[in-house]
């Protein structure tokens, strides 16, 4: 384990990422941020979700470097009384859950189906290629908007899972078909050569070829477009969060937090809109950081 | 050629089909029209009366028909939450949007393309690599923060800019319009700021990408061999290639700014479809929902189709019409 | 006195893993109206010095010492816009394939004539009466209409004739043509190999004729420069490389080619592959598959040396043995028989 890590980072991908200071900062940005995320429980200094722990006197506190403030509540409180920072974490949690989970699905699918149709060809193939062609003449957030937003309006009041249920649904049937189509392509490349026709005449399964033969292919683009897309995964989250139709207030994603606080804004309480704000766009930052050096890494023909 | 927009055209009929059978469920699975007109308790007879004059009672398909042709019409019923006619509405609010996009998009192209062929042209310079940090968080910035993020800097504190409505308004014919008043060009400028930043962005790592791909074809390393100046080479040959398929592909992207006004126009309380949407949404009221999907569908086939046509103008290389020599 | 001359070119390329030298020491010269090959095998280095000499080096290559000199004035050291001015007026280039050399959105009309107008002091439409003279000349059939058409609009013989009018608009005194053939059908090489050799002695231009193939080289030029590991093996009038070569390499490639009068076997070949860059070994570059290696070749680098008819860089010619080596700055021509 220890030496295939010192492999990778004598190779020319290693090279590149020890040499780049943005991805090294990107890098631990995001981790920083996932592990907090994570074990939230432990790292965040209180549980805004826990009724019995508010208290309305401590509510709308400025961040504690105001006169006002109090350093229990390093970046203010909210309506509730409830401690921004804590708020914060738990609520990256669930955007970075919601995200990587919709991009996993996403990658799934869209790999799948892009193997189906390029090994199958045929009619499956010309009806997805048809599907893949409408679906990318509508914009992703618009596709996303119509369904968490029909699903809000069916079930206005969803039980949780449900609603996440939708938001990921939304979030992942955007996302599938740029997999789709790269996988398909390389599909169809590896198809026509002799040797998967010849494996295919000794009787080698198809799904040992596609294993072993395309895939290793696609992995590259498919790891760039994922990353890529966990970014935009995480902003599509947060944006349909803030309209109303993504994580309720009851598990509030950073976008739920950030629209929570959009009403105190005119009231000069910014910090309870801004700084749920602030960590969303350092996360996604961070992770367009990476998703950029690593297409720059991967790609033979710029270095 | 002619063969090729018919195939479009039957295309883009299918997803108007489409959508419209998803607007048309949408009508199918929420909620009981019939209650709602005669209350919780209504004899059998009354039920089944209402049902018939609504149509109800016939096969689906038949009222999938009506609904079709409903809607060629644009007649979609009335709003539930407002009670007005959904056509009334919808276009009380279009021009609201359209300007909105427009100026937007005028924005995001007259700012991003000049950027993007610098940030190509220079590239590795400090302006260009700042071009490309910026655009980074461009991207990375959800739209909606954008908008709050002016309206707490420009409105809250500085004051100089209005943050939501659209100021006073002029009427010419069915059109309202706010870019004739002073007042209304004072509204539309940060929600039009936050709707370009975007695009903007996309727009110049486009241009960027496209031209540092043309840079390194055969056909400019020959241009450059036959002594070409720098400025015919990049503006003559290579802006012009790169062009094409961004244009091609920012038309796509305009339609994108129809999506992401919904979020600036909720931001802004700017009155337009968008908003008109989201407040739908959270109202469940069907019948705007399902007008402003059939809308937008076929707004965005539209473009595509538009899109479509525009290469053939542009690359002679898809003119089928002229002969091929030897 | 010769139209271009060529002397201890180095090309180095920076890299992370150190720097690469792809041309060592490279000399020669190229009289005026002569052609001149260059042959080897595919990253002997061919193709960079072709580059090189119109001074398109793709960074991060770089020529880190050396001299090009044009009708006796250096170019190598030329800043970018009088550089810019000889390329096309007094060095002509034409690449392998002829599909991506010609600016797809573009007339192949407008692309000549914006050539010629940007070197010759001629109105709008005395530049299109010369490309259409062009295009007539370089054997485009109808070339009042076909002169408006686009390039995907021509076949491929026919789109590499465009870019010999294309690289001849300005009357260069020198072309360099990298491969001009390869990416063409067998039957349409030979046109264009005559073409190109037809309209250049027209217009007196003299032509550095890069590619693999020997059998171009053996049809069209007059002298001829093998290339091995970024240095000229050997150099010479042309039916003596072919006939009577001096450098083990030289005489290897001759007899890698089959001939159909003689029976054969098994085809000959050489063992062992070109040295990579960061590999090249000590002394000459050949000697680990030279069959007619001693230690002298592990120990220095040979220079070009004349040998019976030609000139060539290794030790077992008996010019090496006499006295002070000089090294030849610049292979002569030889005088034609």
């Amino acid at each position: 384990m220890k030496s295939t890590l010192f492999k990778w980072l004598d190779s020319d991908v290693g090279h590149s990422f020890r040499t780049s200071p943005a991805a090294l900062v990107a890098a631990a940005i995001a981790l920083v941020c996932g592990l907090a995320a994570l074990f939230a429980p432990w790292v965040a200094p209180h549980n805004p979700f826990d009724l019995a722990t508010l208290d309305l006197s401590n509510a709308r506190l400025p961040p504690a470097w105001y006169p006002e403030g109090q350093w229990t509540f390093l970046l203010g409180t909210d309506d509730q009384g409830r401690d921004i920072l804590s708020a914060l974490i738990y609520g990256a949690r669930i955007s970075l859950f919601v995200g990587l989970v919709s991009v996993l699905l996403s990658v799934l699918l869209g790999v799948t189906l892009g193997l189906l149709a390029g090994y199958l060809g045929g009619w499956v193939d010309a009806l997805l290629m048809r599907l893949c062609d409408v679906m990318l003449s509508f914009p992703a957030i618009l596709i996303a908007l119509l369904i968490a937003g029909i699903g809000h309006a069916l079930f206005p009041n969803a039980p949780e899972a449900l609603a996440f249920g939708v938001l990921i649904a939304a979030i992942t049937l955007t996302g599938w078909v740029q997999y789709a189509r790269t996988v398909r392509g390389s599909t169809l490349v590896e198809r026509q050569k002799e040797y998967v026709q010849a494996a295919r005449v000794i009787g080698v399964s198809s799904l040992a070829i596609m294993r072993r033969h395309v895939l290793p292919n696609v992995l590259g683009p498919v790891l760039v477009l994922a990353t890529i897309q966990v970014a935009t995964a995480i902003i599509t989250e947060a944006t349909l969060s803030f309209l109303g139709v993504g994580a309720p207030p009851t598990s509030p994603s950073l976008g739920t937090l950030i629209r929570i606080g959009n009403d105190y804004l005119f009231s000069g309480e910014w910090w309870i809109t801004i700084f749920p704000g602030l960590l969303l766009v350092l996360i996604a930052l961070s992770v367009n950081l990476l998703g950029d050096w690593l297409r720059d890494a991967l790609n033979p023909r710029l270095r | 050629m002619l063969a090729f927009i018919l195939r479009r055209l039957v295309q883009a009929a299918l997803v108007m089909v489409t959508v419209a059978l998803i607007a048309f469920m949408l009508f199918q699975f929420v909620g009981d029209p019939v209650s709602q007109i005669l209350g919780q308790d209504a004899t059998a007879e009354q039920v089944a009366e209402v049902r018939a004059a609504l149509g109800l009672d016939q096969p689906v398909w038949v009222q999938f028909g009506h609904f079709l042709y409903n809607a060629v019409q644009g007649e979609f019923g009335m709003s539930l939450r407002q009670g007005t006619p959904v056509a009334t509405l919808i276009a009380e609010r279009f021009p609201a949007t359209l300007e909105l996009a427009l100026v937007a998009a005028l924005l995001a192209l007259l700012i991003g393309i000049p950027l993007g062929v610098y940030a190509a042209l220079r590239r590795g310079s400090a302006l260009a690599q700042l071009f490309m940090t910026l655009s980074l968080l461009g991207v990375s910035l959800p739209t909606f923060l954008i908008g709050i993020v002016l309206i707490l800097i420009f409105s809250v504190h500085l004051g100089w800019f209005p943050s939501f409505g659209r100021g006073e308004v002029v009427q010419i014919g069915g059109w309202s319009t706010g870019l004739l008043t002073a007042q209304g060009w004072h509204h539309l400028v940060l929600p039009a700021i936050t709707l370009a930043i975007f695009q903007l962005t996309l727009i110049m790592r486009l241009v960027r990408a496209e031209m540092l791909e043309v840079l390194r074809t055969d056909y400019i390393k020959f241009a450059r061999a036959r002594g070409l100046s720098d400025r015919a080479v990049h503006f003559g040959h290579a802006l012009k290639n790169t062009l094409v398929p961004v244009m091609t592909i920012t038309g796509l992207q305009l339609g994108g700014l129809i999506a992401f006004a919904i979020i600036t126009e909720t931001v802004f309380q700017w009155p337009g479809m968008g908003l008109l949407f989201i407040q739908a949404v959270t109202f469940a009221d069907i019948p705007v929902m399902a007008a402003y999907l059939c809308l937008i569908a076929l707004i965005f086939v539209v473009i595509n189709l538009i899109v479509d046509l525009l290469y053939f103008v542009v690359d002679p290389r898809l003119r089928l019409d002229q002969s091929s020599g030897h | 006195m010769s139209l271009l001359q060529v002397q201890n070119l180095v090309v180095e390329f920076p890299g992370r893993h150190g720097t690469l030298r792809a041309l060592d020491q490279l000399s020669f010269e190229i009289a005026p109206g002569e052609i001149l090959g260059v042959v080897g095998e595919s990253g002997a280095g061919k193709s960079l010095t072709g580059a090189a000499i119109i001074g398109l080096l793709e960074p991060p290559g770089r020529i880190a010492s050396g001299q090009i000199l044009l009708e006796g004035e250096r170019i190598d050291n030329l800043p970018p816009a009088q550089m810019r001015r000889i390329r096309g007026r007094r060095i002509g280039a034409i690449f392998q394939d002829p599909l991506t050399s010609l600016n797809p959105l573009y007339s192949i009309g407008r692309q000549l004539i914006e050539t010629i107008t940007t070197h010759l002091p001629l109105s709008h439409a005395q530049a299109r009466r010369r490309a259409i003279e062009l295009l007539q000349e370089t054997g485009i059939p109808a070339a009042q209409e076909r002169i408006d058409h686009y390039p995907h609009q021509f076949s491929g013989g026919m789109r590499q004739r465009v870019v010999i009018a294309l690289a001849l608009a300005a009357e260069p005194k020198l072309i360099v043509a990298d491969e001009p053939t390869t990416a063409l059908d067998v039957s349409i090489q030979a046109q264009i190999i005559n073409l190109l050799k037809s309209v250049c002695k027209k217009h007196g231009a003299a032509v550095m004729l890069i590619t693999h193939d020997m059998g171009v080289i053996a049809e069209t030029c007059d002298r001829v420069a093998v290339m091995y590991a970024g240095r000229i093996a050997e150099i010479g009038p042309v039916r003596e490389v072919i006939h009577a070569a001096a450098h083990p390499y030289t005489q290897g490639l001759m007899s890698c080619i089959p001939d159909i009068e003689i029976e054969r076997a098994r085809l000959h070949q050489i063992d062992g592959a070109m040295p990579r860059l960061n590999a090249i070994p000590a002394g000459c570059a050949f000697n680990p598959r030279c069959r007619q290696v001693f230690a002298r070749c592990h120990q220095e680098r040979p220079e070009l040396m004349p040998a019976a008819t030609t000139q060539a860089a290794c030790w077992l010619l008996p010019s090496s043995t006499s006295s002070t080596s000089a090294p030849l700055a610049a292979a002569l021509p030889e005088a034609q028989s």
